[in-house]
Parts: C-alpha cells; structure tokens; sequence
C-alpha cells in the first residue's frame, strides 16, 4: 500500500514538475512578435468560433430543462413561482455556465489541442521546429493557453445568457410563470458577485483545458494508439480538475 | 565542417552509440549508413542536439562544441542547419508557400514581397513552381520531400541533414532526390549528412560514407571504397541479395 502510495506521489510530481517546466518554457527565447500574434488570432478563432455553435445548443438545452426541473420541484402555492426565475439564473450563472459548459468544453477543446500536438510530435513537426531554432512550446503552447483563457469566458458568458434567456422562454411557454414573474425572480435575488465568481472560474477552467491539454499532447511518444490516448487524458484530467477548482474555487471564494 | 567525436548514447542498458568518430566535410554529402536499429537516426539527432549524448563532443566549425552550448546559442547554430525529416515533418496547417516562407517570417525582416520571391526561388530550385497554394496533403510523397528540401535551404544553411530522404519513394524518384541534394551540396558547399540504408545513394552520391554497426562506427570510406572493402559486416549490409553480390565478385574479381 506504501510502495503504491509512493509510486503515485511519484508519477505525480514527475508530471506536475514537466508541466511546470512546460509552462516555464513558453515564455522563454519567444521570438518575433507578430508571428505569434497570428497564432493567438488563429487559436482564438479555433477555440471561440470553432466552440460557438456546440456551447449555444448545450445552453438552450440546459436553460430549457433548468426550468422545467425547478417548477416541478416547486409545486407548493405557498412559494411565490418568481422563485423558480431567481433559481434558474443564479444555477446559471454560478455553475452550469462556467463548470458545466467547461466540462463540455474540455471535451472539444482538450481532445483537439492534445490530438493536434500529439500528432505534430509523432510526424516530427515539433522536431522541425526546434531545428529551425524555434521555441516550439512557445509558438505551439503559448498561443493555445492565452486563446484558451480569453475564449473561454466569452463562451461561458454567452452560455450563460443563452441559458437564462431558454429558462425564461420556456417557463413562458409552458405556461409555468410568466416573463414578469422570472425577471422579477431573477433580479431580486440576483448578486452582482456572481457573475466575477463565473468569469474567475471559467479563466481558471480555460486555462486548466488549454495547459493540460496542451501538456499531454506535447510530450506525446509513439504512434497513432498513443495520439488517442492522450486526447483522451487531456479530457479526463481537465475534467477532473475542473471539478476540483469548481470545489476550491468555491471554497475559497464564496 | 562538422566534427564527431567520442560520442555515446544508450536508453536503459542498450547501448547505442558507442565511441563515435566522424568527419563531415563542406561541399561533400556524407553518408552514415546501416541497418535499421544499427544507431543512425540517434546519431543524426545527436548531431543536431535533438537527442542529448551521454558522452562525446559534436564540434562545429572547429570551434562550438554543440553539446555543451546552452540552449540560446544552440538555436543560434540551429539557424545554421536545414534538416529534411523522414516523413518530411511539413506543417499541415500551411500550404507550401507557408511551409517554405516560415523561417524566413521567423528569423529574418525581409517583406513579403521579397520573401515571396525567395520562396519561388528555392521551389523553383526543388522543380516545384506553382505549388505555392497546395497543401500538404495533396502533394505525393515525392513532392512532399522537395518541398521539406526547399525549406531546409530556404535560410541558405551551411549544414544540411537528410534523415532518411529517398525512403518509400520509388527508385527513380528516390534517385532524383539525390541528385538534387547532391547539386544543392555542391551548388551552396553545404556540409551535407545524409542518413540511408538505400543502396543506390551509397554509390551514387556518396563522397565519404560512414557505417554503423551495433552503435560503433565499423567502417568509413568513399563510394569508390565500398565496393571493393573486404569488411564481412559492410558487404554482408550493402550486397545484402545475391545478385549484388555477384556483381561485386566480378567488380573485385
């Protein structure tokens, strides 16, 4: 039990360590920078545009379903139904947008950005880099981590809105309140913090995606079966760790 | 002029370089040849610093010793050196022009206009004008390793490595990249090193050949040299069929 306890702690500082190292060297010898601002614009049109349309119909779902579950477990007339609009859009905001949709994300993002670098490593791209005298990690990590953590909130505040706006429409139609009684809901109980909590925890998730991701694709060894595994670690581990931050972000914040 | 010396490299307990000398000279294309596993890519990446030795020297010019350089001065050297990859390594978000202009966006200050006109040249160079907008993945394999040799001598490097160039391509293809490579060596007097196990490039275009054997250097030589060598492992890799090794009976006979 020790020796597997200490093998773990081991495989974790041996990557949390190269991670770090990884980190560090995105942002040593950059070379010029205009050609890396092209990459950000790029990354950023990967990450926000290429995300668009998958975070707009997860977050017309989840607003859809959001009401619906509420007023089903509000069915006493001794609560006023505004309740269900103040319920809808602080879930909204505090966590299906940023964690939920993150975690959706992750699974997009992660799985692209790992597989993209996995498959440059293994086709020796990476390797024609560093021969040109380019700081790889940092023309092909650095770009990815900055559209990360700007996209993602962009994405995260649009899902939000998206996500309230489908709660209310469909509380409408439904007939479970009417667009009064939501807003009404929704702005008494509304607290402006919130909404900084989001965009701290969805920085922190995009940052999370983007570095993890890009970690594990980076140092992808062997062929095409090693590519998948490390779309595939990328995602889990982003996952994980978003829920982690989501538990301690909360904890420290809240 | 690149020089190797005393260099050693294993993963684990396998050994895979071991005692290491080589000479490459300007204007020549050397060739380190072997047996798949005998060590070449190894040493080729030794040699460019993409692999850290355990041991040895990798002396350029005479002067730098690019093993022990840090890592800013190592890039400086890089700069100086056009390698073509064996899978020709071009970036599959660029087309050719992309491909081919982005050293020159990376490291020089020079216009569009004039970067433009230095890629024709060297695509021009390689027979592949009016490729400018294909992307990698419509190009043949063949195409592929002209458009890698264009990038590799697009910054005029000094030195040129060549892992593995004529590999899957078919043998007059396989015979045109070398030429081209050998005309490029001559043309620019690149110090040219060339990792092959294709009998046709050994003689050729080889100048001065290296064989590796189980990680040690077990022969060098010319083109001229490798035929009539009496080395038992050189002939046993390089007259491999019987057919070739009747030829050299002849030859030798």
């Amino acid at each position: 039990m020790v020796i597997f306890g200490a093998m773990i702690s081991f495989r974790f500082f041996y990557h949390f360590g190269r991670y770090l190292t990884l980190l560090r060297k995105c942002f040593i010898h950059l070379g010029k920078r205009s050609v890396y601002w092209n990459e950000t614009m790029r990354q950023c049109v990967d990450v926000g545009v290429g995300s668009l349309v998958i975070v707009i119909i997860f977050s017309l779902f989840l607003g859809a379903v959001l009401t619906v579950q509420t007023a089903y477990q509000f069915t006493t007339p001794l609560l006023s139904r505004s309740i269900i609009g103040s319920i809808v859009t602080n879930t909204a905001i505090i966590e299906m947008a940023p964690s939920v949709t993150c975690l959706i994300l992750a699974g997009k993002i992660g799985s692209s950005i790992a597989s993209e670098l996995g498959t440059m490593r293994i086709t020796e791209q990476i390797d024609a880099l560093e021969m040109m005298g380019v700081n790889s990690a940092a023309f092909l990590v650095l770009p990815k981590i900055i559209a990360g953590t700007v996209m993602v909130p962009l994405l995260v505040m649009i899902g939000g809105f998206l996500q309230i706006w489908m709660g209310l429409m469909v509380g409408v139609w439904t007939e479970v309140l009417s667009a009064e009684e939501f807003m009404q809901g929704s702005i008494q109980y509304f607290i402006p913090f919130t909404v900084t909590f989001a965009l701290i925890k969805a920085t922190t998730f995009g940052f999370i995606i983007a570095s993890v991701a890009s970690y594990l694709g980076y140092y992808t060894s062997g062929g095409a079966l090693e590519v998948g595994r490390s779309a595939t670690q990328a995602v889990v581990a982003s996952c994980m760790l978003i829920l982690l931050w989501d538990y301690l972000l909360a904890q420290m914040l809240l | 002029m690149i020089e190797v010396r005393s260099l050693y490299k294993s993963f684990g307990d396998k050994v895979v370089l071991s005692d290491v000398f080589a000479r490459f000279e300007p204007a020549r294309t050397s060739l380190i040849i072997g047996a798949s596993g005998s060590g070449k890519t190894v040493l080729m990446k030794c040699m460019v610093g993409l692999i850290e030795p355990d041991k040895g020297q990798v002396i350029y010019d005479g002067a730098s010793d690019l093993i022990a350089l840090p890592e800013t001065e190592r890039r400086r050297i890089r700069q100086q050196i056009g390698m073509l990859f064996q899978g020709s390594a071009l970036f599959d978000s660029m087309n050719v022009e992309e491909n081919v202009m982005f050293p020159l966006t990376m490291f020089t200050k020079m216009t569009y206009k004039e970067k433009l006109h230095r890629v024709n040249e060297c695509l021009e160079r390689v027979n592949l004008s009016h490729t400018n907008r294909l992307m990698p993945s419509e190009l043949s394999g063949g195409m592929k390793k002209r458009v890698g040799i264009a990038r590799a001598i697009v910054m005029n490097p000094r030195y040129l490595f060549c892992d593995e160039p004529n590999s899957g391509l078919d043998p007059q293809t396989a015979i045109r990249i070398d030429e081209l490579i050998r005309e490029i060596t001559l043309e620019y007097r690149i110090t040219t090193i060339i990792n092959t196990h294709d009998l046709n490039s050994v003689i050729g275009i080889g100048d001065y050949i290296v064989f590796l054997f189980q990680g040690k250097k077990e022969w060098e030589g010319d083109r001229y040299s490798v035929l009539r060598s009496d080395n038992q492992a050189l002939n046993d890799f390089v007259f491999a069929s019987r057919y070739f090794k009747e030829i050299r009976d002849q030859l030798v006979g």
